[in-house]
């Protein structure tokens, strides 16, 4: 149970679904189900919408175990690329359905609320997946308002090194800006093996 | 998927320079240029000023500090997040009408501020996991399926999961009482949300040991890990510190990893043949009782929930009942529960002795149970003896309450007088299958 690396976990989860174990897609579930609904949830803006995404999320894992290698990165940034381009699919079909049903809108800006919501729901992602000192760096001088001088004393470094991790943080995040929109193969950044 | 990202290891890299050599690779690039408007220069020029990004200026336009480019460039994040000081920041836009470099990264850096925003707790409906998952099985049917005496467990346990999920540090100290039946005195005990997750990880350990898994109280003396209260006490005892949170991840491992094995277990004895038997008929010890293990699950799966009412109550959240499916068989439980524990209260002379002797597998006096609502139904219970057999031909009473209220009753939350109740026939029937209904409670 415990004590196991992340990547034993993943390719034991892949082996156990791939045998047909039932309680073995609980647990994927109960590891994963918030990472999706709420990728899905940010893409879509609908929580319906997220519910369904969801369900076809889990169900092609269930379905397609294999799909998975383990050597491209984690079984998390998997899913996460897997949901990610379902959502924005999906928020594509319904944008244009929407454009053509009310003639209203250009086709650039069904595009840029597709790049928007896509950004979004990649720095989201790339938020929870980024290194912890510096994410912490960010709440700081973010969500707290600190600078960063207080913020280097709040995290015990240099000045120089809390510029850095701000800098660097914010680097990481503005690649969720990267890629088209389409989520289509080879598939957008920022759920890669690094982060 | 396909590239390793450009951070391979960002903690280790030194001033990574990436957007120096990226510039132009920004969205809308292959997305075509065949709109005849469109203007598809969309990517920032360089030297566009930061008044144009409609930001305040700062309020009064200090001495520029002169800095090389190199501090210049390092505090272009703090910058975005306007984390420096208002003379740094005169110094970083002085430098950016000057620096391509740096202005481009600068635009790029207040972007990605804009996408920073307060995490949102949305709470997952937690029916959803259900939905889901038989979506799933029906598309694909599982090799080894959970057992459907223990699918009420694994329900019970991700639902509370996803309420300890969504608490803070400090709720987990919230005071909490638990109350059972003991005899026909109701008694209570003081601890924490913390300290019932424990609880429920210890008693969830008698299962675990049935099954062969690790005993969370291994290395106590074994009168210490014999009944549910002895265990609990004894967990709580040896831990030096009040439980914290840290007590989630053991007691999911732990519910994991039953509801793994009982998967096998019950796969195991159906493919052996065993027909004859329904499965799950390992026998799992209380210390003072025994059930069989499908029993055993619906019991810990109705703990679950009763106690994730305790928490949800102590923390303030709302926590709706378990699927009518899974409050029925937890119902069903108690009902075929209810004739023993009669007996037990009769040994001890709390309630009125049998009418008559009943050979075992006849039938005998009956009380009509009756539980409304989702996840209802009725019950004959057999008044005389465990070994009799309910019969409707019998019946000397009829009791009808609600099913939250007959598990509240059976929870020892609410007493037998409180429990509202419908009732005709014999009152002392009544009384004596009310009171052991309540005291099917315990610690």
């Amino acid at each position: 149970m415990a004590k196991e690396t992340p990547t034993r976990w993943d390719r034991r989860m892949q082996q156990r679904l791939a045998h047909g174990e039932a309680a073995a897609l609980g647990e994927l579930y109960d590891r994963f189900a918030s990472l999706v609904h709420g990728l899905a949830h940010r893409v879509l803006g609908d929580e319906d919408a997220a519910d369904r995404i969801t369900r076809d999320v889990f169900t092609h894992v269930w379905e397609n175990p294999e799909a998975y290698d383990p050597k491209q990165g984690p079984l998390r940034s998997w899913i996460a690329t897997l949901t990610h381009g379902r959502a924005v699919q999906r928020l594509r079909q319904t944008e244009s359905a929407a454009l053509v049903r009310s003639g209203q809108g250009t086709t650039e800006d069904l595009e840029r609320k597709v790049r928007h919501a896509s950004a979004a729901a990649r720095a989201d992602y790339i938020v929870t997946a980024m290194p912890a000192p510096l994410r912490a760096a960010l709440e700081l001088a973010y969500f707290q308002r600190r600078d960063y001088r207080q913020t280097a004393v709040d995290l015990g470094v240099t000045e120089d090194e809390a510029r850095r991790r701000l800098r660097l943080g914010l680097q990481l995040l503005s690649t969720a800006h990267d890629a088209g929109a389409s989520g289509t193969p080879p598939g957008p950044p920022g759920y890669g093996r690094a982060l | 998927m396909s590239g390793p990202s450009p951070f391979s290891n960002p903690d280790d890299s030194e001033e990574p320079d990436i957007f120096e050599t990226a510039a132009g690779a920004g969205p809308g690039a292959g997305t075509g240029g065949t709109n005849a408007g469109g203007a598809n220069a969309r990517i920032p020029t360089p030297r566009s000023s930061v008044e144009d990004t409609g930001r305040p200026l700062p309020d009064h336009v200090p001495e520029p500090l002169v800095l090389d480019h190199r501090v210049l460039k390092s505090l272009l994040g703090a910058w975005a997040l306007a984390a420096c000081s208002a003379e740094e920041s005169f110094a970083v836009e002085d430098h950016l009408g000057d620096c391509g470099p740096c202005a481009e990264e600068a635009l790029r850096l207040r972007d990605a501020v804009s996408l920073l925003h307060a995490e949102e707790s949305l709470d997952l409906d937690p029916l959803l996991r259900a939905r889901v998952l038989e979506g799933c099985l029906t598309r694909r049917p599982p090799r080894i399926p959970v057992p459907d005496w223990a699918v009420a467990y694994d329900a019970e346990a991700a639902r509370l999961d996803a309420l300890l999920q969504d608490i803070g540090d400090s709720e987990w100290h919230a005071p909490v009482r638990l109350r059972w039946y003991e005899g026909d005195d109701r008694v209570s005990r003081k601890t924490t949300v913390a300290g019932v997750l424990t609880h429920l990880m210890s008693v969830d350990g008698l299962v675990a040991v049935a099954l062969g898994l690790d005993d969370p109280l291994f290395g106590m003396a074994p009168e210490d890990r014999r009944t549910p209260e002895s265990r609990t006490e004894s967990f709580w005892r040896a831990s030096h510190f009040p439980p914290t949170r840290a007590v989630r991840g053991p007691w999911r491992d732990q519910s994991h990893a039953v509801i793994r094995t009982v998967s096998f277990a019950a796969d195991a004895s159906g493919s052996a043949g065993r027909k004859d038997r329904p499965s799950g008929q390992l026998p799992v010890s209380y210390g003072d009782f025994t059930l069989p293990l499908r029993d055993a699950m619906l019991d810990r799966a109705f703990e679950c929930w009763v106690h994730a009412e305790d928490i949800a109550e102590a923390v303030d959240y709302p926590y709706e009942a378990p699927s009518p499916r899974h409050l029925n068989r937890m119902i069903d439980l108690a009902a075929r529960l209810l004739p023993g524990s009669l007996a037990g209260r009769r040994r001890a002379g709390l309630a009125a002795p049998a009418r008559g002797l009943v050979a075992a597998g006849a039938p005998g006096r009956t009380l009509r149970l009756e539980v409304e609502g989702a996840g209802g139904g009725q019950w004959l219970i057999a008044l005389d003896s465990p070994g009799a057999v309910g019969s409707a031909a019998h019946e000397v009473a009829h009791v009808a309450l609600d099913g939250a209220e007959f598990c509240r009753l059976a929870a020892g939350h609410v007493t037998p007088e409180e429990a509202a109740a419908g009732q005709d026939g014999d009152r002392e029937a009544i009384h004596d299958v009310l009171y052991a209904t309540a005291a099917l409670s315990r610690m």
